[in-house]
């Protein structure tokens, strides 16, 4: 006893760096696995009001040209607004809507790593849960993965474990959206097999099969397109429409028929 | 004495974390360039002080940025690892000298102090980004980022250092 007790005093040191260096890389690996990294990530409360009062100070810098990209995004839903058979003075039921959105602003981005994550400015507060997908006006950008009271952290597409259903447009051949981590305006397209054709500067945009985005949300265009390996399935390079260094303005979907989806498709895991 | 240089080495810790999230981890330099300055903590504190609560500064220093970034605890294990070995490189860089009690960092020679940095700097770098790839078949991205993002942290800790001198030891 004796000498264990003189072992862990001399080496005490060591054993203080083994054992918190093991606490670390349990922290790192536990939070591999699909969302258990409910400590570590900046959408708590410390760190959210740090970057929301930093976004409070740096949003006026760049008020024109966020000014500039809404009054486009306008003009587009205008355009789209005035083309459509709706009437305007026809009531519309929002009731009956399946998807409903909510607007927010990123207070922390982040491109530069393998696993990007953005802290938005929206909470459970206002109605953010896990799981729901966040849209820019001119594409895709990622999935909610926490939530505290007033702010969400949201797995940027950017990241090597996001896997998003994408297909080509206005076709119905679908694959999955990974990231390789080699450029931040360039994800990858997989799964798509040989036989479709393809042409440099196809747009890609999201699949039916996800219960988180409505279908045909913009992701961007086809660069270049390889077979992979096994020679059988396209491995593509998708030039993304959002520019990921400069978001701002985000809107945050909610698919009101997830819940049912989701629970028919456990009912078929159970069975199986 | 004592109660004021706590008091430092709080101000310190703090104003560094809040420097690197808000400033250094959005810079994006080239892409993917982000310097990671608040190593200077370690590299300031004090040498005589209590080796286990030095590897605990570390750790705690390593995890407010990880509370910060999203990064799981990568600068956690990396800081500690410093931490855990800055006696060793220490005694590499500077010799026998660094044993005697009159030892001041300050005293030491330009080169000597750029090259303690640059271990702890290739150390840490090493660590965090092999750990953040996590893959032997990316080797040559883990060494790309750790050669990159170290030249821009060494350059930025060096001016740090010369614009914050430390006099008193």
């Amino acid at each position: 006893m004796q000498q264990i007790i003189n072992f862990i005093i001399k080496y005490k040191t060591s054993l203080l760096y083994l054992l918190l260096l093991l606490i670390s890389l349990a922290f790192t690996i536990d939070s591999h696995s699909y969302h258990r990294s409910k400590f570590f990530n900046s959408s708590n409360r410390i760190s959210g009001s740090i970057y929301n009062t930093a976004d409070g100070i740096t949003r006026y810098f760049n008020l024109n040209e966020e000014n500039k990209k809404l009054v486009e995004e306008n003009k587009k839903l205008r355009s789209l607004l005035f083309n459509s058979n709706i009437e305007d003075t026809v009531l519309i039921d929002t009731t009956k809507f399946d998807f409903t959105t909510i607007a927010g602003r990123i207070i922390k981005n982040s491109y530069a790593s393998l696993n990007n994550y953005i802290t938005i400015n929206r909470g459970t507060n206002h109605g953010i849960k896990q799981d729901m997908g966040v849209i820019t006006a001119q594409g895709i950008l990622g999935i909610v993965e926490h939530t505290t009271k007033n702010y969400a952290s949201v797995q940027s597409i950017l990241n090597t474990k996001s896997n998003i259903n994408a297909k080509i447009k206005n076709t119905n051949y679908f694959g999955s959206l990974v990231w390789d981590g080699r450029s931040y305006n360039q994800v990858k397209l997989e799964d798509i097999p040989r036989l479709v054709p393809l042409l440099v500067g196809d747009t890609i945009v999201t699949g039916a099969m996800s219960s988180i985005f409505p279908e045909n949300i913009p992701i961007g265009t086809i660069k270049k397109y390889d077979l992979n390996v096994s020679k059988s399935f396209y491995s593509i390079d998708v030039e993304l429409f959002n520019d990921m260094s400069n978001v701002k303005n985000v809107y945050i979907i909610y698919n009101k028929n997830r819940p049912e989806i989701l629970e028919l498709e456990t009912k078929i895991a159970n069975d199986q | 004495m004592t109660s004021s240089y706590y008091y430092i080495n709080f101000i310190r810790f703090a104003l560094l974390v809040l420097v690197q999230v808000l400033v250094f981890n959005r810079l994006n330099f080239f892409g993917f360039i982000n310097p990671m300055v608040y190593i200077l903590f370690l590299y300031w504190y004090p040498i005589k002080e209590n080796r286990v609560v030095f590897i605990f500064l570390g750790f705690l220093l390593g995890l407010s940025i990880d509370f910060f970034s999203d990064t799981m605890a990568l600068h956690a294990a990396s800081t500690v690892t410093i931490a855990y070995l800055r006696p060793t490189i220490m005694r590499f860089v500077f010799g026998v000298n660094y044993e005697f009690q009159s030892f001041k960092l300050s005293n030491t020679t330009r080169v000597q102090q750029i090259t303690f940095l640059t271990l702890l700097i290739v150390t840490h770098h090493v660590m965090f980004f092999t750990l953040e790839i996590f893959s032997l078949s990316n080797l040559l991205l883990i060494l790309k980022k750790v050669i990159f993002t170290g030249i821009a942290t060494l350059i930025l800790c060096l001016l740090f250092g010369s614009l914050f001198s430390v006099k008193k030891e």
